[in-house]
C-alpha cells in the first residue's frame, strides 16, 4: 500500500526525522542516519561552519537526505530570520526549521515570535517547518502563514519524557490541516509509535538516538516503531473506542 | 532586587550549624527526586553527601548527557591587556606586582587572532587585567571588528562596567559575559581586595545581572575556590544563577569552579579544595541546575579534566596562554596564574574524542 507523506512537493517514504546533535561522533551518526532510513534530517546552523572550510556535519550527511537546517539558538523572529537567510547563503537548501526559544530552563519555544518568523520566511519562499508549543490557535496562525508543517513538542526538548502533551497534540492533528510532525520528547521508541497511532503524520527524534549506548541500533528500533505505529493507525486502530459493544447493551429493549 | 537581597538572607542563615544536621535521609531523598530545590542541593553539598558520591555522578552523568549530548565545546581565552588597577591578593596582574605592563595594538590582535583561528576554534574570551582606561568601551569595539573577522562567538571577562556600556558592547557583536564573584563573603572580599575599585563588592556582585539586562546571550558566573569554605560558596554561586536564570530566562546562565593556582604574588589558598571537593560541588550543582553549562578551565591538570569529563562539564578551555599576546609570540612577559593542562587544541581534541565526545568547535553564529 501507497503510504507516503509529501512536503513541499517531495515525496517522503519515512515518516521519521532525525536530528544531528549530541552525537558523539560523526561516524556513528552518519551510520545511524542511514540506518533510520530517515529522509529528513535537520542540522543546527549555528554549528555549521558556514565560511567552508570544515562543514562540520554536511559531508557526514548521506545525499539522498534532505537537509532542514534549523534557527537553534534564536531568541526572536528576527534572528531566525537571519539565521535563515545564513543557511541559504550556505547552500543548505530552502527548508527551514523555526527554532524560537527565549527560555533557557526548560527551552520551550515562543510561539508569537514562531508566527512572526514563519510568516516572513514564507512570504519570501522558504519552506517553513516552524517547531510550536502545542496550541491550536497558534498552529491555525501557522496553518494560514503558509507553514508547510506544523510541529509540536510532545515533551521539554531533550526530556525523553514522551507525549505529554497527547491531549493537545490530539486535537491538533484532528484539526489542523497541513501534516502533524511530534518534534521533541520523544525518549522511546514506543512513544514513537504511540503518536503515530495517535495519527502524527511523522515524528522528529534526536536525544533518543544520539545519546543510546548504540545510536546506530536505536536508530533502527525507531524506524521499525515509526512504521508500526503507522500501519496500526491507517488500519484503523481506535475503531473499537468509537463503536460500543457491550455484551449487555443498555438499549436492546428499544429493539426487542 | 538584585541578588544582594538574596545573599543577605542567607547570610543571616546559620549555615555551619545547618550542613551539620544535614542527616543522610536528606540526601537520599534529594537523589531520587527529579527537580530537587534549594534545600536539596545544600544536602548534596554537605559532607553526609560524601558517601554518595558514586550515585551523585551517575545522576550528573545521566543529566549532563540528556540535556548536552556527548559533546564539549572548545574555546580558548585571548588575553589583551595586563593593565589592572586593583589590588587583589591572589592575582599576577596586581597594580603592586612590577612588571612591563602591555596592551595589544590592533595589528598585534590581529596576529593572535590568526594564530588561534589556525587552530580551528572559532569561540573565544576577550580577558584584561581590570583598568576602564585600557580596556575601554572604545578599544574593545575596535577589537570586535578584527575579531569578528576569525570568530563566530566573542565572550569578554574583564572589569565590570554598566548596563549601558555593555549595551553598546553587545552591538559590536560581544555575546557572552563572564565575571567571577571571587568570594561571595563580603568581609574576605574586602581583605582579599585591598585597592581598587573592585573594592565595591555590591556593585560585582550585579555585574552579571548588569550582562543579562544589557542583552548578553550568556552569563557565566563563579566563586574562586580556595578563598572561602567551598561548600558555602558554592551553595551561594548556585543560589545566584538560580536568581539569574529564573529573572532572565532567554540568558543561558553558567557557571565554572575554578581552584586557586600559585601565581607570582605567592598567595597561598587559604582554604584547600581537594579533587574530591571539587567533584561534590559540580555533581551537586550539576543535578540542581541540569540545563546549566559548566566551564573547566586549563588551571586544572590534564588528567583531573578527563576525569570529570562524564561528570558534568560541556565545556574546556584549551591550549590557553594566560600571557598577553602569548599565542603569536610564546615565550613572552608575565600570565596571569599557571596553566596545568598545556595540551594543543588537536590534541584536546583528539583527547575528547577517544572518551566519546565530540568536540564542538562552533556553538553560535555571530548574526
Amino acid at each position: 500500500m501507497q503510504d507516503s507523506l509529501v512536503i513541499a512537493g517531495k515525496e517522503l517514504n519515512s515518516r521519521l526525522f532525525v536530528g544531528t546533535g549530541k552525537f558523539a561522533d560523526h561516524s556513528k551518526m552518519k551510520e545511524a542516519l542511514q540506518q533510520s532510513r530517515s529522509e529528513v534530517v535537520t542540522v543546527a546552523v549555528r554549528r555549521v561552519d558556514l565560511s567552508g572550510s570544515d562543514q562540520y556535519i554536511l559531508n557526514d550527511i548521506p545525499d539522498y537526505m534532505t537537509l532542514m537546517p534549523n534557527t537553534s539558538g534564536a531568541r526572536s523572529a528576527e534572528e531566525a530570520i537571519r539565521i535563515a537567510h545564513l543557511a541559504k547563503a550556505a547552500g543548505m537548501g530552502n527548508w527551514i526549521k523555526i527554532e524560537v526559544i527565549s527560555d533557557s530552563k526548560y527551552l520551550l519555544p515562543d510561539n508569537e515570535e514562531t508566527i512572526k518568523a514563519t510568516e516572513a520566511l514564507v512570504e519570501e519562499g522558504f519552506v517553513v517547518l516552524p517547531y510550536m508549543s502545542p496550541d491550536l490557535m497558534a498552529a491555525k496562525r501557522l496553518e494560514e502563514a503558509g507553514a508547510a508543517t506544523v510541529m509540536p513538542l510532545g515533551s521539554p526538548i531533550g526530556s525523553n519524557r514522551g507525549i505529554r502533551m497527547k491531549e493537545m497534540i490530539q486535537i491538533m492533528i484532528d484539526e489542523i490541516n497541513v501534516p502533524i510532525v511530534v518534534d521533541a520528547g520523544i525518549g522511546r521508541p514506543s512513544e514513537a509509535a504511540e503518536a503515530m497511532e495517535m495519527g502524527a503524520d511523522a515524528v522528529l527524534v534526536n536525544t533518543a538516538i544520539a545519546t543510546a549506548k548504540d545510536p546506530v541500533e536505536m536508530a533502527r528500533a525507531f524506524d521499525l516503531a515509526v512504521q508500526a505505529g503507522r500501519s496500526a493507525y491507517i488500519s484503523g486502530l481506535g475503531a473499537s473506542l468509537t463503536k460500543a459493544n457491550a455484551s449487555s447493551p443498555l438499549t436492546g429493549f428499544l429493539h426487542s | 532586587m538584585s541578588f544582594y537581597n538574596v545573599l543577605e538572607k542567607v547570610n543571616q542563615l546559620p549555615l555551619e550549624d545547618m550542613m551539620e544536621n544535614v542527616t543522610h535521609q536528606d540526601v537520599e531523598r534529594a537523589l531520587q527526586k527529579d527537580r530537587i530545590n534549594e534545600e536539596d542541593y545544600f544536602a548534596l553539598l554537605s559532607p553526609k553527601a560524601e558517601p554518595y558520591l558514586e550515585e551523585m555522578a551517575q545522576k550528573a552523568h545521566q543529566l549532563t548527557v540528556q540535556h548536552f549530548g556527548n559533546t564539549m565545546q572548545i574555546f580558548l581565552p585571548l588575553y589583551v591587556s595586563d593593565y589592572c588597577v586593583n589590588t587583589c591578593k591572589y592575582c599576577s596582574f596586581s597594580v603592586d606586582n612590577d612588571f612591563p605592563r602591555r596592551i595589544l595594538t590592533m595589528t598585534e590582535l590581529e596576529e593572535e587572532a590568526k594564530v588561534i583561528a589556525d587552530m580551528g576554534v572559532e569561540h573565544i574570551i576577550i580577558l584584561s587585567g581590570e583598568s576602564m582606561m585600557h580596556s575601554s568601551v572604545k578599544y574593545l569595539k575596535q577589537c570586535m571588528k578584527v575579531l569578528k573577522k576569525y570568530f563566530s562567538s566573542v565572550g569578554l571577562e574583564i572589569q565590570p562596567m554598566d548596563t549601558e556600556q555593555y549595551v553598546e558592547i553587545v552591538e559590536s557583536g560581544v555575546d557572552n559575559l563572564t565575571v567571577y564573584q571571587e568570594v561571595y563573603d563580603e568581609e574576605i572580599y574586602r581583605e582579599l581586595h585591598t585597592k581598587g575599585p573592585k573594592r565595591f563588592f555590591k556593585y560585582r556582585l550585579d555585574t552579571p545581572e548588569r550582562g543579562c539586562e544589557a542583552g548578553m546571550r550568556a552569563v557565566s558566573i563563579a566563586a574562586l575556590l580556595g578563598l572561602n569554605d567551598w561548600r558555602r560558596e558554592s551553595y551561594i554561586t548556585g543560589l545566584h544563577a538560580q536568581y539569574l536564570q529564573q529573572k532572565y530566562l532567554d540568558v543561558e546562565v553558567g557557571v565554572a569552579f575554578p581552584r586557586i593556582q600559585p601565581n607570582a604574588g605567592s598567595f597561598q589558598p587559604r582554604v584547600e579544595v581537594t579533587d574530591q571537593n571539587l567533584v561534590q560541588a559540580m555533581l551537586a550543582y550539576r543535578i540542581f541546575q541540569p540545563h546549566s553549562g559548566i566551564t573547566v578551565s586549563t588551571r586544572e591538570s590534564p588528567k583531573f579534566r578527563e576525569q570529570i569529563l562524564p561528570l558534568g562539564p560541556t565545556k574546556m578551555s584549551a591550549a590557553s596562554s594566560t600571557v598577553v599576546g602569548g599565542y603569536s609570540e610564546p615565550d613572552n612577559t608575565q600570565s596571569q596564574f599557571e596553566i596545568s593542562d598545556e595540551r594543543s587544541v588537536d590534541e584536546v581534541k583528539r583527547m575528547l574524542l577517544t572518551y566519546g565526545y565530540q568536540p564542538i568547535m562552533k556553538d553560535w553564529q555571530l548574526i
